[in-house]
C-alpha cells in the first residue's frame, strides 16, 4: 500500500519547502522511543538514502527507509488545527495504540 | 493526536521534548509573538486571528487583568487602570518619569526602591509587572499554538535602550515565567527577518515608523555579528499623528466651529486611521461624519500633501544617524523598513528618495522584528543543524583595573558585544619594581573605589627595571556566556599570572541600575576626582624620579642647585598633599624647570659612560 498524502498536507509541505529554498521533500519515519514503544519521523529530505522508497502523492516525493515502512504501510498524512494548534498528523491504519498525547504509539 | 512540524534532517525531536521557542516583539503600542514550524517563521493570531496585540493592560479590582483590544477600549471609560505604553516606563527612575510625567494619566507611588510603581485599582503595579502581564498573554498564546511549553524566547529591544532598560525587560519577562534566551536589538530582528546576516560584511538601514515613535539605526554586519553604529529617532512620531492631522483636516470641513467632545475626537481619530489605511491601496475614499451627514474624499494626493511635513521631520535623524556613522549613501547595502506606518506609499516614496534605493518591503513592517527574534530563538533553542547566527550578547557595566592612584582604567566598555577580548599594556611605576597588583574592578565610575570590585591577583617575577620600563600586558576575555578571564603577561619575561570571574556575579538587577544611576548622577564630580587624582599620581612619579636623581648623581649638581631642587620638591610635597590639581600641575611645573639642567648633565653622563672605552668608529652605521 502507498503513503499518500491529503490535498491540504501537500499545499502545506509544498510551501514550507518552498520557504526553506532546499530540499528534495519528506521523510515519514518510525523510530523506536516515546512512552508507546514508536515515534513519527516527519523531516525535510536534503538527500536520500539509496534504500529509501519513494513515493509520490499530491506531486510532494515521500522517502521511506524499508523498516518504517513495515509500521507505516498504507498511512496517509493529513493536515489540520486543533484550537490555535495546527500541523501534520498520521492517520495510520497500523496503529493499535497510541499514548494519551499521540506522540507515539504501538502497532 | 498530537499535530507535528516537519523538521529539519536529522532533527526529529524525542517525543515530549520538542525545543518550542519564540521570537517577541514587545512594542509600545502593539506586541507579537513569533515562531519557526516547518522552517517557516510566521507570526502566532489569537482566537479570533489578530496577530497584533496592543500592548496596553486593565486592572480589575477583582479578577485578573486584561490585556489587548478589550483594555483599549476600556481606555477612555477607566484611564486611570488602564495602562498603555508602559514600555516608556521600563528600567527608568522615578526622576525620569516625573520629566515626562505630564503626558501620562497614571497615579505615581514612589516606593522605597526608586522603582515607579503605578496605582491601579488591581494594586500597585510596576512598568516590570506590568510588562510580564503583556509577555503572559503572548506566552499563552503561543503555548496553544504550539501544543507545548516554550522553552525559551528571544524578545526585542530599541537598540538605544540602556542596561536598566535591558534588565527591566529580561526581569518582565522572567515574572511571566519565560526564559529569555536573549534581548536583541529591533533593527538587528529586522534584518534577520530578511536574512541579511547571511550576507557578507556590509551596512544597513533599519527605518521603523509605528504607531507613536520613530527609530533609525545603522548596522554593520562583521563575520556575521551586527553591530549597532549609530541610532536616532523622535520618540513622539508615529502613525498616531497622521492619524491627528487627518482629524484636524475632517474637522475644518465640519460646519461650525464647536470644539469636538473627547467622544467625538476618538471617533474622527478611528476614521482617519481607516482612510489612511484604506489609502495604501486605493487613490481616493470617501469619509462619513457620524452624526453630522457631511462626507469628504480624501484623495491619496492630498493625504501626502497632509502627512509630507510628518514624514519629512523622520528624515533629520536619518541625516543625523548617518553622519554619526561616518558613511555616506553609497556605502548603505539595504534599507529595511519596519513599522505600520511604513506600509504608506508614501513613506517608502520618501525613504527611497532619500537612501537612493528602494526599501526591502516584502515581509509585513508590523511583524518583521518579531519574525526576526523567531528566527534566532529557533537557532538559540538548538533547532538548526548549524548555529548560524553567532550570538549577540552585550556587558552590562564596563569592565577595567585599577592604576596607580585608585583611578579605573576601562579595557571594555559597557555594552560591547560578547564574546570580546581586549588587551593592553601597562608599565610598571616604581624602578626595580618586581610584582603587580591587578585590581579588576566593573563600572561606570572614575574611581576604582566607587566601582565593584571583581577579583584582585598579582604577578610576580617582573625583572627589575627603572620605572616605566617593565612592560606587562593585561587581556580580558569575556566568553558567551559573560565568563570573564584576566591575564597578565610581562613581556621581556613571559611570565604570566590569570584570574577567571564571573562579572555580573552578586550583582542584582537593582544593584546594576544603581550603578548606572549613580555614573551618571556623580559624573561630574568624578571627573574632578579623577583629574586630582591624575594630577596626585604625576607628583608621585617625578618626586620619586628626582630623589632617585639625586641620590645617584649628587656630584652633577652645581652649587646652590640642590637647594633650589629641594625647595621645588618640598612646595610639590605640599601642593599634593592639598586637592587642587591646579596648584599640583603648577608645583609640577616648577619642578620639572628647576631639575631641566641637572636632569640634562645626567643624560649627558649617562652617555659618556655607555660609550666610555670604545672607539667612535663602533657607532657608524
Amino acid at each position: 500500500m502507498p503513503i499518500t498524502l491529503t490535498e491540504v498536507a501537500a499545499e502545506r509541505v509544498q510551501r514550507f519547502l518552498k520557504g526553506r529554498g532546499k530540499g528534495e521533500g519528506l521523510r515519514l519515519g518510525v523510530r523506536s522511543t516515546g512512552c508507546s514503544g514508536k515515534a513519527y519521523v516527519l523531516e525535510f529530505v536534503d538527500q536520500a538514502n539509496p534504500e529509501d522508497l519513494v513515493f509520490e502523492s499530491q506531486g510532494v516525493r515521500v522517502f521511506v527507509d524499508p523498516k518504517s515502512l513495515v509500521y507505516l504501510d498504507g498511512t496517509e498524512l493529513d493536515y489540520g488545527k486543533e484550537g490555535l494548534n495546527e500541523g501534520f498528523r498520521f492517520n495510520n491504519p497500523n496503529v493499535k495504540g497510541q499514548c494519551g498525547c499521540g506522540e507515539s504509539f504501538s502497532v | 493526536m498530537a499535530l507535528l512540524q516537519i523538521s529539519e534532517p536529522g532533527r526529529s525531536d524525542v517525543p515530549h521534548e520538542r525545543r518550542l521557542a519564540a521570537g517577541i516583539d514587545l512594542g509600545t503600542t502593539n506586541s507579537l509573538i513569533a515562531t519557526v514550524r516547518s522552517g517557516i517563521a510566521e507570526t502566532l493570531p489569537d482566537a479570533a486571528g489578530n496577530h497584533l496585540l496592543p500592548s496596553v493592560v486593565r486592572y480589575f479590582p477583582d479578577r485578573p487583568p486584561v490585556v489587548g483590544i478589550e483594555a483599549i477600549e476600556a481606555a477612555v471609560v477607566d484611564p486611570l487602570n488602564t495602562i498603555a505604553s508602559v514600555k516608556r516606563l521600563m528600567g527608568r527612575g522615578i526622576a525620569d518619569i516625573q520629566r515626562i510625567g505630564n503626558r501620562l494619566p497614571y497615579e505615581f507611588d514612589e516606593g522605597d526602591t526608586g522603582v515607579p510603581r503605578i496605582r491601579t485599582s488591581g494594586g500597585v503595579r510596576t512598568p516590570v509587572e506590568v510588562s510580564a502581564d503583556i509577555l503572559r498573554v503572548l506566552k499563552d498564546r503561543a503555548e496553544a499554538a504550539l501544543g507545548g511549553l516554550l522553552t525559551g524566547v528571544v524578545i526585542t529591544v530599541p537598540a538605544y535602550f540602556d542596561d536598566a532598560q535591558r534588565q527591566a525587560t529580561k526581569d518582565a519577562a522572567r515574572l511571566a515565567g519565560l526564559k529569555v534566551f536573549r534581548l536583541l536589538n529591533e533593527p538587528t530582528a529586522a534584518a534577520v527577518a530578511y536574512g541579511l546576516d547571511r550576507k557578507t560584511e556590509s551596512v544597513f538601514v533599519v527605518y521603523d515608523l509605528g504607531g507613536g515613535t520613530f527609530d533609525v539605526s545603522v548596522l554593520r554586519l562583521t563575520q556575521g555579528v551586527f553591530e549597532v553604529m549609530a541610532t536616532a529617532g523622535d520618540s513622539a512620531l508615529g502613525g498616531d499623528d497622521m492619524d491627528a492631522t487627518i482629524a484636524r483636516w475632517l474637522l475644518e470641513g465640519r460646519a461650525g466651529s464647536v470644539d469636538p467632545g473627547p467622544g467625538e475626537v476618538r471617533g474622527l481619530l478611528r476614521v482617519a486611521r481607516q482612510a489612511r489605511e484604506r489609502l495604501t491601496l486605493e487613490e481616493a475614499v470617501e469619509i462619513r461624519l457620524e452624526g453630522t451627514g457631511v462626507t469628504r474624499t480624501l484623495t491619496r494626493h492630498e493625504l501626502n500633501t497632509l502627512i509630507d511635513p510628518l514624514i519629512e521631520r523622520t528624515l533629520g535623524p536619518c541625516r543625523r544617524v548617518l553622519r554619526d556613522a561616518g558613511l555616506v549613501l553609497p556605502q548603505i547595502a539595504e534599507v529595511v523598513v519596519v513599522g505600520g506606518a511604513t506600509r504608506m506609499p508614501r513613506v517608502r516614496e520618501k525613504v527611497a528618495e532619500f537612501f537612493g534605493r528602494p526599501p526591502l518591503t516584502d515581509i509585513d513592517p508590523d511583524r518583521v522584528v518579531a519574525i526576526g527574534a523567531a528566527l534566532q530563538a529557533d537557532v538559540l533553542a538548538g533547532n538548526k543543524p548549524d548555529a548560524e547566527m553567532l550570538l549577540l550578547d552585550v556587558i552590562p557595566l564596563s569592565l577595567g583595573i585599577e592604576m596607580m592612584g585608585g583611578l579605573v582604567e576601562r579595557l571594555i566598555p559597557r555594552n560591547s558585544t560578547i564574546p570580546v577580548a581586549k588587551a593592553q599594556e601597562f608599565t610598571t611605576f616604581k624602578d626595580g619594581q618586581v610584582a603587580m597588583a591587578i585590581h579588576v574592578v566593573q563600572g561606570e565610575r572614575e574611581l576604582a573605589s566607587d566601582c565593584r570590585s571583581l577579583a584582585r591577583f598579582e604577578l610576580r617575577g617582573i625583572p627589575p627595571l627603572p620605572a616605566g620600563a617593565g612592560r606587562v600586558r593585561v587581556t580580558f576575555q569575556v566568553d558567551a556566556d559573560g565568563l570573564l578571564s584576566v591575564s597578565a603577561r610581562e613581556l621581556t619575561t613571559g611570565i604570566e599570572s590569570q584570574v577567571v570571574v564571573k562579572p555580573s556575579y552578586g550583582l542584582t538587577d537593582d544593584e546594576i541600575e544603581r550603578m548606572l544611576r549613580e555614573s551618571l548622577e556623580f559624573a561630574h564630580e568624578d571627573v574632578a576626582a579623577r583629574t586630582l587624582r591624575e594630577q596626585q599620581v604625576a607628583a608621585d612619579r617625578l618626586l620619586q624620579a628626582v630623589a632617585a636623581a639625586l641620590v645617584a648623581d649628587l656630584d652633577l649638581l652645581v652649587p646652590g642647585e640642590r637647594e633650589t631642587i629641594e625647595h621645588a620638591m618640598g612646595a610639590l610635597t605640599q601642593a599634593r598633599a592639598q586637592t587642587d590639581p591646579e596648584a599640583i600641575r603648577k608645583a609640577i611645573a616648577v619642578l620639572d624647570r628647576v631639575t631641566q639642567g641637572f636632569a640634562a648633565r645626567r643624560m649627558d653622563a649617562g652617555v659618556r659612560r655607555a660609550v666610555a672605552g670604545r672607539h667612535v668608529e663602533e657607532f657608524e652605521p
